[in-house]
């Protein structure tokens, strides 16, 4: 029982940690109708950025801030040198424009700080286990990660649903040349956009970067998961992006957790291990072949 | 330093003198990972190989060393070896880390009448009825610092062990391994995905299972996530492993977490040994960081290779055989010798981690298993 409600804890913040990548992807492609393979790229810049100023100052706090900045910063520069050329393309030339990136941010990290992974420490106030109501114990900083998640997405539905901003986005994904004829500039728009992305992309790679290791090559595998998580969620909403973000998550932790396990009552231990681990990491392909034949738009996508 | 660098390269040189015949050249391809999240493993091993050669000098230099990176992937590291045997047309293959890559790789460079000398990687299935009269292991079997684990889990009186290793061949003959010599119990027995960096569903497995030590498998990058992960959710149950978890550069990724832990290696940097220290010393000076367990192998293979040339000349299959299965070096780690199907017999000692300064290191402890072999060696014919 106690191991079932902390791999729901997993699950929630797991899929929280993929909310942060999905929910930038999902602007990017719903906005302004590009697929970002660099997204990940953005996430590693956050890690890299954090590590390296929380080392120079010794607060993970700052390494934190810096990796929102930092991840925003990349992502305006790279929208205005690169992307804002390819929005005309189709998305063939997209995918390879941005793939290149992913090959530049990557070299370009290692020549700065080497190919060894970066230590990332946690702070005091975070690190350790608490005792949860119900004698359940967990990870301080999973809790956090959870929290964080949760009130980017409050904002998220605050910005989108309740200020000028959010109305311009909302204006541009439906009908860019009606608000550019109305005033609004567009190109100052999309960089606002992509950079907002970029930032909530670097702030899960600095959050995950203190569970995990920081290295070079740790966006690609978080990218093609948030890209099922908005193609489940339907593109381009918000709320897709948080609802798939959770859905894989569960899908995710829970298959890896049960599974096995399920499997084992039959069989030796490592052939139950190997059965079950590789239907559990192909559980959430299946998950989003099934929404996407249920509803081929995604759960919250515009029907068009 | 330069004058302790000096010292310490003039001295293993010498150690390589005596007794040295004028070898033919003999040109090298290394395959190795240098890129993504096991790039570290394939750069030491890499620099420890340059190393050695830099070191022997004149008989350094008759290496022609060409070094290619396989991304940790088998069809790139298959591709690499067609082309170094096909037009690069070398005489020894070498550098391989990851043994689902070996697998690939190996079988068909000995059927072409290539030297493999493994610096790492040591599935089981080479080292039983797949092995090869032109395969060297210079590292381990697989499965020998997993068993040490078990031996020591055994001396250190753990009787419900949970064990986990990534889902490929080197992990299969971790737990293969521990079991071997662990006599306890399993409380859990869990493989994850190659390459896996959340640990949170293996963690609260081992939380609810009720073992009484854990013992893990997870080299490079898998290994910093998960002792990372496993600090921070107060389970605190010990830890016990093979040394691969607790490298020179991985040590530095954990920090305070891997404190304490009680892990398995054939070699350390505090062995007391005239060719480690000078070994230790060099690579410090040369590279600015302390070597790995990894540079270390690397180092070991090519005086392996270095001492094989000075005897016979390449070209003469039969007699660089012999010389090679003579192991005429003087290994990092001691006393070295192969096995009848080329693997190695030597000491696993048990290693702790401690803080040196700012440096978290490893000091050896005692040792858990002596002139240690491996189980597969009665079904090679080669």
């Amino acid at each position: 029982m106690m191991l079932l409600a902390e791999q729901l804890l997993n699950g929630l913040q797991y899929g929280m940690m993929l909310f942060l990548m999905a929910a930038g992807l999902t602007l990017v492609f719903g906005v302004m109708g590009l697929i970002n393979l660099a997204h990940g790229a953005l996430y590693m810049v956050g890690a890299f950025a954090c590590a390296a100023v929380a080392a120079a100052t010794g607060s993970f706090w700052a390494g934190l801030a810096a990796s929102l900045g930092a991840a925003a910063a990349a992502g305006a520069l790279v929208e205005v040198l690169v992307i804002r050329r390819l929005y005309a393309r189709d998305h063939l030339d997209q995918v390879l424009a941005t793939f290149a990136l992913i090959l530049v941010f990557s070299e370009g990290t290692r020549w700065l700080f080497g190919s060894f992974p970066l230590y990332l420490s946690l702070p005091p106030l975070l690190s350790g286990a608490v005792s949860l109501p119900g004698g359940l114990v967990y990870p301080a900083f999973r809790l956090a990660i959870i929290v964080i998640g949760a009130a980017v997405a409050i904002g998220l539905f605050w910005l989108i649903g309740r200020t000028r901003l959010g109305l311009r986005i909302r204006a541009g994904e439906a009908d860019r040349e009606m608000i550019a004829a109305l005033g609004v500039d567009i190109g100052r728009l999309y960089t606002l956009v992509f950079a907002l992305g970029a930032g909530l992309a670097g702030l899960a790679g600095a959050l995950v970067g203190a569970v995990q290791s920081v290295q070079v090559g740790m966006g690609e595998p978080v990218l093609i998961l948030a890209f099922v998580t908005i193609v489940i969620g339907g593109i381009g909403s918000i709320k897709g992006a948080l609802v798939g973000a959770l859905l894989v998550g569960m899908t995710d932790t829970l298959g890896k957790a049960l599974l096995p396990g399920l499997f084992a009552r039959f069989m030796e231990a490592s052939a139950a291990g190997s059965v079950g681990g590789a239907l559990a990491s192909v559980l959430i392909y299946l998950l989003m072949a099934l929404v996407l034949i249920w509803r081929p738009q995604g759960l919250y996508g515009g029907a068009s | 330093m330069t004058l302790k660098a000096t010292l310490a390269g003039g001295l293993a040189a010498l150690a390589l003198m005596a007794g040295m015949a004028a070898a033919g050249p003999v040109k090298v391809g290394m395959i190795t990972t240098l890129s993504g999240g096991g790039a570290g493993l394939g750069i030491d091993v890499r620099d420890g190989f340059a190393l050695a050669l830099k070191l022997a000098g004149e008989a350094g230099s008759a290496v022609t060393l060409i070094v290619e990176d396989d991304q940790q992937k088998p069809d790139i590291a298959v591709q690499i070896a067609d082309k170094m045997i096909q037009s690069d047309q070398v005489d020894v293959l070498t550098g391989i880390i990851w043994s689902n890559l070996a697998m690939a790789v190996v079988p068909s460079a000995v059927a072409q009448g290539r030297f493999y000398l493994s610096p790492n990687a040591g599935p089981s299935a080479l080292a039983g009825a797949g092995c090869d009269k032109n395969y060297f292991n210079v590292a381990w079997q697989n499965d020998n610092l997993h068993e040490a684990a078990g031996a020591y889990a055994n001396s250190a009186g753990y009787k419900n062990s949970f064990m986990l290793a990534p889902n490929y061949p080197a992990g299969t003959d971790a737990i293969a391994g521990y079991k071997r010599f662990y006599e306890g119990a399993a409380a859990g027995e869990v493989y994850t995905q190659l390459g896996q960096t959340d640990y949170a569903a293996e963690i609260a497995q081992i939380r609810a299972s009720g073992a009484d030590s854990v013992f893990f498998f997870l080299p490079g990058g898998m290994g910093i996530a998960f002792m990372k992960q496993y600090a921070q959710s107060g389970v605190g149950i010990p830890l016990v492993g093979p040394a691969f978890s607790f490298d020179q550069n991985i040590l530095q990724a954990v920090g305070d977490a891997a404190l304490g832990v009680r892990n398995t290696s054939q070699w350390s940097k505090d062995l007391d040994n005239a060719a480690n220290a000078a070994f230790v010393a060099a690579y410090q000076a040369e590279y600015g960081r302390l070597p790995s367990l990894y540079s270390s192998q690397g180092y070991d293979t090519a005086n392996l290779l270095l001492s094989a040339m000075a005897k016979a000349e390449v070209s003469d299959q039969d007699g660089f055989r012999a010389a090679l299965e003579a192991a005429d070096f003087a290994s990092v780690r001691g006393d070295f010798r192969f096995g009848p199907n080329h693997h190695p017999i030597q000491d696993i000692h048990v290693r702790e981690v401690v803080k040196e300064g700012d440096i978290y290191t490893n000091k050896v402890i005692g040792i858990a298993l002596e002139d240690h072999g491996d189980a597969y060696a009665a079904e090679c014919r080669m």
